[in-house]
């Protein structure tokens, strides 16, 4: 290997990497404040590519019919348990926020989509339908499950999973799509040949960590996750609603993942079930962070980014058993490094 | 009261089974059709469904009698197709089964006409069984893989590539390609400098593109399919790769054009004749039934054929309207000696030209089709080409 490849792979192992790390910094992100490592990730990031591509058509995303239907139920589910606690003045916010909310989503898109519309607007409105999708889930499906331990949330979610891989199916089709590349710019970097397309994928993780970094230190919405991150019960007697806190946690997570998958869109084509492969190798990087902390996460999804492309170049047929074989000795080492009475406590 | 409804059901009923078999005994072929129309599968399975609807146009009796299709889902699920296929032939009594999009269903298909006894036309590539009566009841109607894969090689060759890399999935469409690739493998003439794979799902090909343009090879068989396909190709052009391009009929699709753009210029692949229909010269075989072929889709369909997989049903329809007017002479159809007659027709399928094959069926494989059966293509300003 020469060095001129070695920086090409560099690159391109940044790339990937970066993608990776809006990934896994989601995940760390749900898991710390919900304890539910949430397997569907992957999921929401394919639904987004998905929309943006539909959106490029000219038709109205699938995306749209799956919210309307999540919001339903969602909004169901909250007014009936509101109702049976008798707490009729909470009724009309929480119908606001869980089912006229997602339908305005719906409701813009449906007058946008047949226009023609630029392409920065398009990326709006593909985030705005495919945000609620974590949120409504988070209230059908973990909220009632809120305090269990973190196996059964995590089965759930593998089952979760599933769901979602078969709704995507009925509403995206089995068709995968590619997108049209937002940049045909292209820089050279100390010799090595960067597309726009790289360094917007690059500039794109930067920015989000740094506003999730800005998010926690400064704002009283940051500080509330962190402590029910750190204490969910300690949280609570201080005020902070652990349900609102993981809706938040849910939506800035989901954000990450559409805006990972709107970026990946160009460069792979993307079916209804990609994600969940985006999402396992995210994973890894976030279970060498320990699944707790954000640098920790990100170092480890560039990581994998960079095996990942040193992996295809030297032994292409073993690539992603490399990747996955890398789990092992990190979980090991996790689990040698870590004080077990430290989980103890938390159950 | 409920008794008497009953009893007037059970009258209706009496009357009309009683009206059926007064019915002359006229005859009617059945064919039971499989095919994907929803799950990951239905891209292959709606243009074999929209196949058969032009064969239907095309050619809807055979000597007079009508011939019935019933068509059932499988969903993309073997056991599905297995389900499917008993049904067919235990409840609606069909002659013959065609099917289905994917190789596992069509394996589960083919173990119900072996255990059954119906003649199975299979429309997705799967090595025909012999049954345990020592007997073939499945017929292939693709072209062998091998097939495939040594129309293109053979062409490398011809070409003069001394040094050919390989890239292609890490899957078994990947392992086939290069088997073939390696089969065509001599000593002073060809070889195989890289071996190179990826996964459907991966975002970038750096470095496998990087290894390969590092063996210095003069032409590049690219083993994937579809928008992945291009993939590779996107990368070579990216580092600057100038050789030959070769590829296989699974990536003669529209989004693979679509995808490629620019950097998949001048690639080469193997394909049915009906792809390139209106480019063959009038004395080919598959030039006026393709084409008829083509009428018969949009007018069926109301979409013209823009894929290779509906020609597959439609010739599979030919082959069984030429053995079912042989075999009529031994048993009538829909009575289970029929099948047999039927079966004993198909292995007799003589030069049968096709869209995508001259057919001719032996006892000693159950594949139809020789060389033939495939044509060069050259992509030329985002068209096939026909290349003689």
């Amino acid at each position: 290997m020469t060095p001129d490849i070695a920086a090409i792979l560099a690159v391109d192992g940044i790339a990937n990497g970066a993608i990776y790390v809006l990934v896994a910094i989601g995940l760390v992100l749900i898991f710390t404040v919900t304890r539910v490592i949430f397997v569907p990730f992957g999921d929401i990031a394919a639904f987004a590519a998905l929309t943006l591509a539909a959106f490029n058509e000219k038709r109205l995303p699938g995306t749209a019919g799956l919210v309307l239907g999540l919001a339903a139920l969602a909004a169901l589910i909250e007014a009936i348990s509101l109702v049976r606690l008798g707490r009729w003045r909470a009724l009309p916010r929480a119908l606001g926020f869980y089912l006229a909310l997602p339908a305005l989503a719906v409701g813009a898109a449906a007058l946008a989509v047949a226009h023609d519309l630029p392409m920065p607007l398009r990326v709006v409105l593909a985030l705005l339908l495919v945000l609620p999708i974590a949120p409504l889930l988070d209230r059908i499906v973990f909220r009632p499950i809120a305090d269990a331990t973190v196996l059964l949330l995590l089965i759930v979610a593998v089952a979760l999973h599933y769901a979602l891989v078969g709704l995507g199916l009925l509403f995206f089709g089995p068709e995968g799509v590619r997108t049209e590349p937002f940049t045909d710019a292209s820089f050279d970097i100390a010799g090595v040949d960067v597309s726009g397309q790289t360094a917007l994928i690059v500039a794109a993780a930067i920015v989000f960590s740094a506003l999730l970094y800005l998010l926690f230190d400064f704002t009283l919405i940051g500080k509330a996750l962190h402590a029910t991150a750190v204490n969910r019960t300690g949280a609570r007697l201080m005020g902070i609603r652990p349900a609102r806190s993981g809706a938040i946690a849910y939506l800035l997570g989901s954000l990450m993942a559409a805006v990972s998958g709107i970026l990946i869109a160009p460069v792979n084509t993307i079916f209804y079930d990609s994600g969940f492969l985006i999402g396992l190798k995210a994973f890894v990087g976030a279970i060498i962070g320990g699944l707790v902390s954000y640098p920790g996460a990100a170092i480890g999804a560039l990581f994998v980014g960079m095996l990942e492309s040193f992996a295809a170049f030297q032994s292409s047929a073993f690539k992603d058993v490399i990747v996955f074989s890398l789990l092992i000795p990190v979980l090991l080492w996790r689990s040698i490094a870590s004080d077990p009475s430290e989980e103890e406590i938390e159950e | 009261m409920a008794l008497i409804r009953a009893g007037f059901i059970a009258g209706v009923t009496a009357a009309v089974l009683a009206a059926a078999s007064l019915s002359p005994a006229r005859a009617e072929y059945k064919i039971g059709f499989i095919t994907s129309l929803s799950g990951p599968a239905s891209t292959i399975g709606i243009p074999y469904s929209r196949g058969i609807a032009a064969a239907k146009e095309y050619m809807s009796e055979i000597g007079g009698e009508p011939i019935n299709v019933i068509q059932l889902d499988d969903g993309s699920d073997p056991s599905a197709a297995t389900r499917d296929a008993r049904k067919l032939v235990e409840e609606d009594k069909v002659d013959v089964l065609i099917g289905t999009s994917t190789a596992a269903s069509s394996n589960a298909i083919a173990a119900v006409a072996d255990e059954l006894k119906v003649p199975y036309l299979a429309i997705s590539p799967v090595s025909p069984p012999i049954a345990d009566d020592g007997l073939r009841w499945v017929l292939c109607v693709t072209q062998p893989p091998p097939l495939m894969i040594k129309a293109v090689t053979d062409r490398i060759k011809q070409d003069g590539v001394k040094r050919l890399g390989y890239i292609g999935y890490s899957d078994a469409w990947g392992n086939f390609v290069y088997e073939g690739a390696k089969a065509a493998e001599t000593a002073g003439a060809l070889a195989i400098v890289a071996n190179e794979r990826y996964a459907r799902t991966d975002m970038s090909v750096v470095g496998q593109v990087l290894k390969v343009v590092a063996s210095h090879p003069d032409g590049v068989l690219d083993g994937g399919s579809g928008t992945q396909g291009a993939l590779p190709l996107l990368g070579l052009a990216e580092r600057g790769y100038k050789g030959k391009l070769y590829g296989t009929p699974a990536i003669v699709n529209a989004d693979f054009i679509r995808v490629g753009g620019r950097a998949v210029e001048g690639i080469l692949a193997s394909g049915g004749p009906v792809l390139v229909a209106d480019q063959l010269p009038d004395t080919h075989y598959a030039k006026k039934l393709s084409l008829a072929f083509r009428a018969a889709h949009l007018k069926a369909n109301g979409v013209a054929s823009a894929d290779s997989f509906a020609p597959y049903a439609f010739d599979a329809w030919l082959i069984f309207a030429d053995a079912a007017a042989r075999a009529k002479a031994k048993a009538a159809p829909g009575a289970p000696e029929f099948r047999g007659a039927l079966r004993d027709a198909l292995f007799s399928v003589k030069e049968l030209a096709g869209t995508q094959g001259v057919y001719t069926f032996t006892a000693a494989s159950g594949y139809g089709t020789d060389e033939r059966s495939l044509v060069l293509v050259r992509l030329v300003n985002g068209a096939w080409q026909y290349v003689p």
